[in-house]
């Protein structure tokens, strides 16, 4: 049953009691919470994903909870809490729902040892898959956005979950957390998007997450194949440029960019190896995300040139 | 009380992995919070029963078999970038827990995971070690003057040497014991029994009976219990790969008295005993009983590292089991050392955490 089946109170009791299961991609969450943004920040963002039964296998129980003590009462906190512990430091309680996102985040890159994880967005056309590594500030989410909302698939903005076995692509459909002039950016360039409320004076800045279109979370047992890895960057009055980049160097950027290529070993210089293979490597700059787009569908008609499938 | 399922599937070990979805999400929370769920992916994939596990967890058990893989190998690199790095230090160089249990081969090194690696060098040659190992990139990461004075003049070990590309960890000690605690132990003792690793020149576990006693006491003397059940099973485990030898069970009580060590081995067989049904050899029982404490320490010991030794996750908290462990914490400095020191450590250590220095 999908979220947006439930009311608004009948998820707030889950939250409040023995907790909310969502499908979250491949993985099913657990959520518990009391604090409201929390319930507002998942009606409005996961509703298309599916609510699961008590009956189902929980990868992450997550909690969200309140400072104990005077806590209650002033300068509220937000907690993040797994298995009894506190992996972060507790947040002012209006930080709550960016809290959430950050703390399925941690679970995943943490624990997820069946994926070799990247740190990189991924949007997919016709099969196959764009990879798109880059450090904080280089305009990935806003551009994976844009991207999105023009045609594109969204995979995943943070976390790549690539195969072990035939290196495919899982997505995670979770949404895009936007920061700072990016979410004026994006409300601009795709009116018709939700958003979650702005929280400020967070580490990353004002932050709001977009949600997932709901055909994009439809089909969201569908992988795909690695095709290009692209390194993006934002260049202020830059024209949209793809150039070709070398294979070897763009594969230690992206064992730079996993979460967990050292664990996984040879496994992850193997399956590494084999999705640097499969795709062509470039570094991209762009200004206008217009342009971007075009550069972007290039790619998919020049591959119709060349090779039949990917 | 809550259910601990985690410390069932030791006391069956027998078992087939058939456990409700609920169940594999408590037995998962509790296995991560021990760290023990490689321990427990090894003990299905040994018996051969990985593929009767359900999707859902079978891919954490999974995950976790591939994390201790990677971790033991990088350790075993670790360790022979120390041993080249003391080359020059010309003294034997002792591998302890963990790091020993894996170049010794012993399957107590089976799915184990490591944050550390600890060795142990005479009292003379700490200095020499330290900065060999200095040169070869591991530096002392302890900022804080009170810390750093704490361990040097009050503790068995050097404050962990951090290395400065890899992130790896070294705890340097002189003995297994702080030489304030109750249950010192002369590091020279232990160094005469020393026991060499075939094809590692230069580094030495410590004797059979030895490591057994350092795993007791490591047990009942760290003040947070988190890998409690987890010492536990290591313990069983060397004692299990030990008792072949000959003698080894009269020589393993003969050390204890030697080295004033009955009092944790009599508590940890005693668990050893109540969790897993570990027998002892029957004529024994009685010297083992002798070595105990008082019956009022007895009883209180056994209560509190009863609940102590559940795993620490939500789901096997008792309304007690937050006082049992806050009283083993204090116990366990109270055992480190005499009052005239420890209270005005505890008291500085709390001031410090409520009132932190800036850098």
């Amino acid at each position: 049953m999908k979220l947006e089946k439930l009311s608004a109170s009948a998820v707030q009791n889950k939250l409040k009691s023995n907790g909310l299961i969502l499908k979250i991609g491949p993985f099913s969450f657990r959520i518990i919470s009391p604090i409201p943004a929390i319930a507002e920040g998942v009606i409005a963002l996961y509703a298309n994903n599916a609510v699961l039964e008590d009956s189902h296998f929980v990868d992450y129980t997550v909690t969200i909870a309140r400072g104990a003590g005077w806590r209650r009462w002033s300068r509220r906190q937000a907690i993040f809490k797994f298995d009894g512990m506190e992996p972060f430091i507790p947040l002012p309680e209006d930080h709550a729902f960016p809290l959430l996102e950050w703390s399925m985040n941690w679970c995943i890159a943490m624990h997820g040892h069946h994926y070799l994880l990247l740190h990189s967005a991924v949007i997919e056309k016709e099969g196959c898959a764009v990879v798109m590594p880059a450090p904080p500030g280089s305009g990935k989410s806003t551009l994976c956005a844009g991207l999105v909302h023009r045609g594109w698939r969204l995979l995943s903005d943070e976390l790549a979950l690539i195969s072990l076995t035939d290196t495919s692509i899982t997505p995670l459909g979770r949404p895009i957390s936007l920061k700072n002039q990016s979410i004026d950016v994006i409300r601009n360039f795709a009116p018709g998007g939700v958003f979650s409320k702005v929280v400020h004076n967070t580490s990353k800045g004002s932050v709001s997450l977009l949600k997932v279109p709901a055909a994009h979370i439809d089909r969201i047992q569908e992988t795909a194949h690695p095709r290009w890895v692209v390194f993006p960057k934002y260049v202020p009055g830059a024209s949209a440029q793809m150039t070709p980049r070398s294979k070897a160097n763009s594969m230690l950027e992206l064992g730079r960019n996993s979460f967990n290529y050292m664990v996984l070993g040879l496994k992850g210089f193997e399956v590494l190896s084999k999705v640097i293979d499969a795709s062509d490597c470039y570094d991209f700059q762009y200004s206008q995300l217009d342009d971007a787009v075009t550069a972007f569908d290039e790619l998919v008609t020049r591959r119709h040139d060349w090779v039949p499938t990917c | 009380m809550g259910t601990n399922l985690l410390t069932n599937v030791w006391a069956h070990p027998g078992g087939r992995p058939q456990l409700s979805v609920h169940e594999w999400e408590s037995v998962l929370g509790q296995a991560r919070q021990s760290s023990l769920l490689a321990r427990l992916a090894y003990h299905y994939a040994d018996k051969g029963f990985l593929a009767e596990v359900l999707d859902g967890p079978r891919a954490h058990l999974e995950g976790a078999l591939r994390l201790a893989d990677r971790q033991q190998h990088e350790v075993r690199w670790e360790v022979d970038c120390i041993r080249r790095a003391l080359r020059n230090v010309d003294t034997p160089i002792v591998l302890l827990k963990g790091a020993a249990y894996l170049m010794a081969n012993l399957s107590t090194a089976r799915g184990r995971l490591f944050s550390d690696i600890d060795i142990l060098v005479s009292y003379e040659k700490i200095d020499s070690t330290e900065s060999a190992l200095f040169n070869a990139g591991w530096i002392c990461g302890e900022r804080d003057a009170y810390n750093e004075r704490y361990y040097r003049q009050w503790m068995h070990e050097i404050p962990p040497l951090r290395h400065v590309h890899r992130d790896s960890y070294i705890d340097l000690h002189h003995t297994i014991t702080p030489p304030t605690s109750r249950f010192k132990v002369d590091g020279q003792k232990l160094l005469r029994n020393i026991q060499p690793l075939p094809g590692y020149p230069g580094l030495y576990v410590l004797a059979p009976v030895d490591m057994v006693l350092h795993s007791a006491v490591h047990l009942f003397q760290e003040g947070e219990f988190a890998h409690g059940l987890r010492d536990l099973l290591d313990l069983q485990d060397l004692l299990k790969n030990f008792s072949g030898q000959t003698d080894f069970w009269s020589d393993l009580l003969d050390r204890a008295d030697e080295l004033g060590l009955q009092i944790p081995l009599f508590h940890a067989l005693y668990h050893l005993r109540r969790l897993f049904d570990f027998g002892l050899p029957a004529p024994l029982l009685g010297r083992v009983d002798r070595m105990g404490p008082n019956p009022f320490s007895r009883t209180l010991m056994a209560w509190m590292l009863g609940l102590a030794l559940q795993p620490n996750h939500p789901s096997c908290d008792s309304r007690w089991t937050g006082l049992a462990r806050w009283l083993l914490y204090v116990r366990s400095h109270a055992l480190r050392m005499p009052i005239r020191l420890l209270v005005p450590h505890l008291v500085r250590k709390s001031w410090m955490q409520r009132f932190p220095q800036k850098p």
